[in-house]
């Protein structure tokens, strides 16, 4: 609670200095911290010649490249594939998919669609990935999160019949707050509230809620003003709405239907969000465009020695099979640990056990493009996201070209656990059957309309063996400071590396606090 | 185990522990084939998303290992302790998959893809060897 006093203060400094010193105060006072980062690492004094070697040109190793070799190190960066960004990628029509064991996939979009198979929203309060993609000049647009007209969808609900989110969270809240003012009338809640307490809150579910006077949900006008109408309102003498009809009370209660209205209520996944506009590997290009001369792809690293003086990194060209060796003050390293598990690492064992400790997801993305954009023409779906319970788990409209002619892709399936491992095994042709077979249930305008499909399965991606680095409770108390203390001349960095798994901006603050650390050991040494 | 006691488990667990709450997620959709029974079933909705159809793995950047001809599965409960706790970047499946399941998996996987082994392991050992379920956090 902020004492009067001090909310006084901030008033005062909110009228005097504007938004920005008001903000300044707060921060400083600790409040709103939403985010660990308050601007770029301020690193100076570097002793020239010092060399750091970077291992992999994701997110997070090109920003340690970008804000060391500023710092006066001289830097160099190795990375396996023939493309920098990491998972930070986008596919468009032309690009080759490459999976371990499964058919090349070649996408075949109309030019300007797109999809991301990894990374594709940003938070507004992932500040640091949006310092860097303004300070790079990465464009963003807004990603439509919620859609109150998109669907939710669950066979043992509603005979398996698609409901709008809008009716669903309407009537959710309706018929909650109706027994929660009935509950209130049967004494229940006597103990826990005051007798002013209780009066207040019924009040308050009859506003929150739509109640009417008896404080029962029903179909009215009223309710209908915020889910919406049989008939809507129009002009004329016949222009008067028709109330909507509810749902069926029992069904609300189906884990699909609460927990689509919860998803939106997580702190990340809360609006605003945006998109790099064009695709989200604007971002990886935006920072490859600062370090792209000191990075060389192909590069397959097999092992990572260390001693007091320094690091020796010895690594294959994938291409022509030469061995290299490669030496270094001090080395980030971000590999994922999917594959990093499988070099030969000199750490401590404490550090070399928590490299092993960390599995990997396995999430499948399906970018699907369709001959028009019926979910806006026919179903008036702009953007936003359907969830179905079924393995594809989401349909997620583009954000971006809305109301144009043409074909359009949208995002068939994102899924994990083990409906992502069930999709995995399939073949791309098989992958694509099970987004078209279960998004019909949701568009039946699906099978008329497809054109064609890519399915992403990041188990079996060569360069990160999953898609994110999963925690559990026990290992984060056992091994993730192991992780992430700098081991001798060696820092490890990416989303694993962070609090934040599965978000760039985890693998970007990693990355900064590994630096920072790494700076301090090097002026020290 | 039956459809409905793994389905219940499959809520429980969904509705007890906060899965990945702060990743990026699809979130809570997205229901799994729990229904199971033949080791083949398992192997087919689950191992071969990375040890593939054939039992081969794969190479890139790391290997996922074979699973053909792996002088590793001469013991039952090295792979069933392998499917209970996870690997490297294999996940864990213990709770869920049941015991059942991961030792019809086992055992399918230790009489195919050339391996011929006589013995096989039961539920009630993979039982025996299950600690408790780690709680996923990201």
């Amino acid at each position: 609670m902020v004492s009067s006093t001090r909310r006084q203060l901030l008033t005062a400094l909110g009228l005097a200095g504007g938004t920005a010193a008001l903000y300044q105060a707060m921060t400083v006072m600790g409040y709103a911290a939403d985010s660990r980062f308050t601007g770029p690492p301020v690193l100076s004094g570097a002793r020239k010649g010092t060399k750091v070697l970077v291992l992999g040109a994701g997110l997070a190793g090109m920003l340690a490249a970008y804000e060391l070799r500023k710092a006066g190190y001289s830097v160099r960066v190795l990375e396996y594939q023939n493309r920098t960004g990491g998972r930070n990628w986008t596919l468009r029509g032309g690009d080759r998919v490459v999976e371990m064991g499964t058919p090349v996939q070649k996408v075949e979009f109309a030019p300007g669609n797109y999809i991301n198979p990894g990374p594709w929203r940003i938070p507004y309060h992932h500040r640091a990935l949006l310092h860097y993609c303004k300070q790079f000049g990465v464009a963003l647009e807004p990603f439509i999160q919620l859609n109150y007209n998109a669907f939710v969808h669950s066979p043992d609900a509603f005979g398996g019949k698609p409901m709008r989110y809008r009716d669903v969270a309407c009537d959710f809240t309706g018929v909650v707050a109706e027994l929660l003012a009935k509950s209130i009338d049967g004494h229940t809640l006597d103990q826990e509230l005051t007798q002013e307490d209780r009066m207040q809150l019924k009040e308050a579910m009859r506003g929150w809620g739509l109640l009417d006077e008896d404080f029962r949900y029903k179909s009215s006008v009223h309710t209908s003003t915020r889910r919406g109408w049989e008939k809507r309102p129009g002009g004329g003498p016949d222009g008067a709405p028709v109330p909507s009809q509810l749902l069926d009370r029992h069904d609300l209660f189906r884990p699909a239907m609460w927990q689509s209205l919860a998803t939106f209520m997580n702190y990340e996944m809360q609006t605003t969000m945006f998109q790099p506009t064009g695709g989200v590997d604007m971002i990886g290009k935006g920072f490859a465009k600062q370090v792209s001369d000191l990075i060389t792809m192909n590069a397959r690293v097999s092992r990572i020695a260390q001693d007091d003086h320094g690091v020796r990194v010895t690594w294959e060209h994938t291409g022509t099979g030469k061995v290299s060796e490669e030496t270094a003050d001090w080395c980030v390293c971000t590999i994922p640990l999917s594959v990093l598990s499988q070099i030969d690492i000199q750490v401590s064992p404490g550090m070399k056990a928590a490299i092993g400790a960390v599995p990997y997801t396995s999430h499948i993305k399906m970018g699907l493009e369709f001959k028009r954009r019926f979910w806006e023409q026919d179903d008036d779906i702009y953007g936003g996201i359907s969830f179905t319970n079924q393995e594809i788990s989401q349909v997620s409209y583009p954000s971006y070209g809305f109301q144009s002619s043409g074909p359009a892709v949208l995002l068939g399936a994102y899924t994990k656990s083990m409906a992502g491992l069930d999709i995995a095994g399939m073949t791309p042709a098989e992958r694509i059957e099970v987004g078209l077979a279960q998004g019909s249930v949701l568009h039946p305008q699906y099978r008329k309309e497809f054109s064609n499909g890519v399915a992403v399965a990041w188990s079996r991606m060569p360069w990160s063996l999953g898609c994110c680095a999963i925690w559990s409770a026990e290992t984060r108390k056992q091994h993730y400071r192991n992780l992430t203390e700098i081991d001798g001349r060696v820092v490890l960095a990416g989303e694993h590396a962070s609090y934040l798994g599965c978000w760039q901006e985890g693998a970007l603050l990693s990355s900064l606090d590994a630096i920072k650390r790494l700076h301090k050991r090097a002026q020290e040494a | 185990m039956n459809r409905y006691i793994l389905h219940m488990l499959a809520i429980i667990g969904i509705s007890a522990l906060p899965v990945m709450a702060h990743a990026d997620s699809p979130g809570a959709g997205g229901d799994s084939k729990n229904d199971m029974k033949t080791g083949a079933e398992v192997y087919q909705h689950v191992c071969q998303a990375c040890h593939m159809a054939d039992g081969k793995g794969g190479k890139g950047a790391a290997v996922i290992p074979a699973l053909a001809g792996n002088p590793k599965l001469a013991m039952a409960a090295y792979p069933a302790g392998i499917v209970l706790n996870g690997y490297g970047a294999m996940p864990w499946f213990n709770g869920t998959l049941s015991p059942e399941q991961i030792a019809s998996v086992v055992n399918y996987v230790r009489t195919h893809f050339g391996n011929a082994y006589t013995d096989t392991i039961s539920a009630s050992d993979v039982k025996a060897m299950s600690g408790p379920v780690p709680h996923m956090t990201h």
